[in-house]
């Protein structure tokens, strides 16, 4: 029971130079960039800033240099996340590469995969999808059908991958996918690197209720992979995705997807803001800075090696509510009618966020499975 | 290490039954004997004043063991008025002491008269007043704030208890103390400082308690059984207990900031502390109780003093309110630009 409350004072370390200088750069960068549009920091998509980062030595941050890495620390990565994301920034074209798929290439691939695929993705050039979620498979992952064959020099892949953020605009898929039988459930499953390229994948949009459209139906139809696709382990798969997850669940973007606002509601309130608007804020800081505090403390533990998947659930689970209820928290003071196409900051950053709001407890892992993940660490079951 | 050895003698006071139950009753100066022969009292005391020398940090913990065992003694009041007096240049106290938590409603006027001075005021839910020794009074003085060193009988007490039946008295004075009972607070700070500091040990305390509580709640929805099965097999029971860690996990890291920033005194993370392990207090108490049952709903079962503590130490030092309130004036001065660097800087 314990481990559920185990967050160690974060690593000391200064920082910061390196702050001032992400700063100083984004300051430039989103210059004019309306509070509304950086709202969808890692869901908004710019290749030729990822680039930018990548030439800034701002991905792969803790990579080994032989990867095209910087071997800075957990911490200064951090530090450069955090940035991002409080400011805005369009970071979603490698933030699924640098906060996972790099880092499970990095742990379990083929030498042949890491020096092919990982300097390509510090240098901002490489860009990954997840493929887990499938039609019928969300929260039961272990029931995932798409599945790949054994055939000469390789596998055939059928299936169907959904949810799947940006798969129209990237270049790889980690493919979570059956390799045995369907009774054998985490047992019988591997992971592969897929080439999006690849003839007989087909990318749909699916649109989300605000009406944009960045994630996707992902269709394998005989889909051929050489043997070097494999990563890690045949049959190994589970154990390899639930590491992967643990990465998925820990960062800040876990706590920060509706940061923007908080200084919205500032500019909106003013200097003169009354009392029952300086309390109301006030609790919102001292939710940010004690989330702040234990993701920090995670990022400490993954860099000592150690693996704080309970204690990443928790500060997901935690971020999801306050993630969700700033935008409710914000109407309640302003008295502004959320509306997307509004000059007012404050009224469109509010409707962006009302009809995100709902995935930040179903992506990455819903709701209900994190607190079952938290109830297994206080051995309930 | 001296959180273990504290746990072991706090958990050994509370099976002896002697911590007071009721506070302050029978068996309780035993226990504090015991307490003071480790020399835990001046635990923040620094070595060149007579104290152990310890990290401060460390010796903080020994709060929230404190909370984790519901330690009915003035042990946190004690160790930050032996703190503030050791800060200012005062000598430690004997025995037991306690402070004032600078209430709004506390009046204390400190003047000069001849060679010494004259000190009068009365305060409010001062903590564990009737049975300490010493008070300590941190007053705002002509040049900066000063800390006076009062022994019983130079303070009337009219005696009050919190939820969980913990002394919070209302404290007269009206005395002439003599100049070396007086001296500039020094970095002991003013009343407002004292106030966070006070915040930032009722932070840790009940860090504590909620640690406790959860520990009671698993382990109960373990041992209870409904139809046929211990109730924490029920998914609803659950996603209960989930939520509960959550807040119990946010108060223990918010709590560890607090500790880090007890030296300075910064006000954003003991703010911060106060207002989450507030908040978590609230909410694990409810859920705690739910779990529970009836049982849990008795003066028989334990849980009553953890959660008696968790409702009272949530609204003592400054509740949510004050302290969201300091946090968002912060924010406000801030302003928009200057949010993130303000949250960042903590």
């Amino acid at each position: 029971m314990t481990e559920v409350l185990n967050f160690p004072p974060p690593p000391a370390a200064d920082v910061r130079s390196l702050r001032a200088d992400v700063r100083a750069f984004l300051r430039d960068a989103l210059s004019g960039r309306r509070p509304r549009d950086r709202a969808r920091t890692w869901t908004g998509f710019d290749a030729e800033f990822s680039r930018e980062l990548g030439r800034r030595g701002w991905i792969g941050m803790t990579w080994p240099k032989r990867y095209g890495g910087h071997e800075r620390s957990a911490l200064e990565r951090y530090v450069v996340l955090e940035e991002m994301l409080a400011a805005g920034a369009p970071v979603a074209a490698h933030w699924i590469s640098d906060r996972q798929s790099g880092p499970l290439l990095l742990k379990f691939g083929t030498e042949a995969q890491r020096t092919a695929i990982l300097p390509r993705i510090a240098a901002g050039e490489c860009f990954f999808c997840i493929g887990m979620s499938e039609p019928d498979v969300g929260s039961d992952l272990a029931a995932v059908r798409t599945r790949a064959v054994p055939v000469e020099g390789g596998f055939r892949i059928n299936g169907t991958k959904l949810w799947t953020t940006y798969g129209h605009r990237s270049h790889y898929m980690i493919l979570f996918c059956r390799t045995g039988s369907q009774e054998e459930r985490q047992a019988g499953t591997s992971q592969f690197l897929i080439d999006l390229a690849t003839p007989g994948i087909s990318v749909r949009p699916v649109t989300d209720l605000s009406g944009e459209s960045h994630f996707n139906e992902v269709v394998f139809t005989d889909v051929f992979v050489p043997s070097s696709a494999l990563i890690g382990r045949l049959g190994g798969g589970w154990d390899q995705v639930m590491g992967e997850l643990a990465f998925e669940r820990s960062g800040p973007e876990r706590f920060l997807s509706s940061f923007v606002l908080l200084p919205e509601l500032l500019r909106s309130l003013g200097p003169e803001a009354s009392e029952r608007a300086r309390i109301a804020a006030g609790r919102l800081v001292a939710h940010l800075v004690t989330l702040r505090r234990m993701s920090r403390s995670v990022a400490g533990l993954l860099e000592r090696g150690e693996n704080p998947a309970l204690q990443a659930a928790v500060v997901k689970d935690l971020g999801a509510v306050f993630e969700q209820e700033l935008p409710e928290i914000v109407r309640g003071l302003t008295s502004t009618e959320a509306d997307l196409a509004a000059a007012d900051d404050l009224a469109s950053t509010l409707a962006h966020l009302v009809l995100n709001a709902p995935s930040f407890s179903l992506r990455g892992g819903t709701r209900e499975i994190l607190r079952g993940i938290i109830a297994r660490g206080l051995g309930l079951r | 290490m001296i959180e273990d050895l504290a746990d072991r003698l706090f958990a050994e006071i509370a099976i002896s039954g002697a911590p007071g139950w009721p506070p302050g009753g029978a068996g309780a100066s035993e226990s504090w004997g015991r307490l003071a022969e480790l020399g835990l009292p001046l635990a923040l005391v620094p070595e060149e004043a007579g104290g152990p020398g310890l990290d401060l940090v460390e010796a903080l913990e020994l709060v929230r063991a404190a909370g984790r065992h519901a330690l009915a003694l003035p042990l946190a009041e004690t160790m930050l008025a032996n703190h503030i007096l050791a800060e200012a240049g005062l000598p430690v106290a004997p025995g037991a002491a306690t402070i004032l938590c600078g209430g709004p409603q506390d009046q204390v006027s400190l003047r000069r008269a001849g060679s010494g001075w004259t000190l009068a005021g009365r305060a409010f839910r001062v903590p564990w007043a009737s049975v300490a020794e010493t008070l300590v009074v941190v007053a705002p003085g002509e040049a900066g704030p000063c800390v006076a060193r009062l022994e019983a009988g130079a303070f009337t007490v009219e005696p009050g208890r919190n939820l969980a039946g913990e002394p919070r008295d209302a404290v007269l004075f009206d005395t002439e103390l003599r100049a070396e009972q007086v001296r500039p607070a020094g970095r002991a700070g003013g009343p407002d400082v004292v106030r966070r500091r006070g915040a930032a040990l009722r932070s840790l305390a009940l860090a504590g308690a909620l640690e406790r509580v959860l520990a009671l709640t698993v382990a109960y929805a373990g041992e209870r059984s409904q139809f046929g099965k211990p109730i924490g097999r029920f998914q609803a029971v659950q996603q209960s207990l989930a939520e509960m860690a959550g807040h119990v996990a946010a108060g223990a890291a918010a709590a560890g900031g607090a500790a880090e920033a007890f030296a300075g005194a910064d006000l954003l993370p003991i703010a911060a502390a106060k207002v989450r392990t507030g908040e978590a207090a609230g909410r694990a108490a409810a859920i705690a109780h739910q779990v529970h049952g009836a049982i849990g709903f008795t003066q028989e079962h334990i849980l009553h003093r953890f959660t008696g503590r968790l409702w009272s130490w949530r609204d003592e030092f400054g509740d949510e309110a004050e302290w969201s309130l300091a946090l968002g004036t912060q924010a406000v001065e801030a302003g928009p630009d200057g949010l993130w660097p303000l949250v960042t800087a903590a």
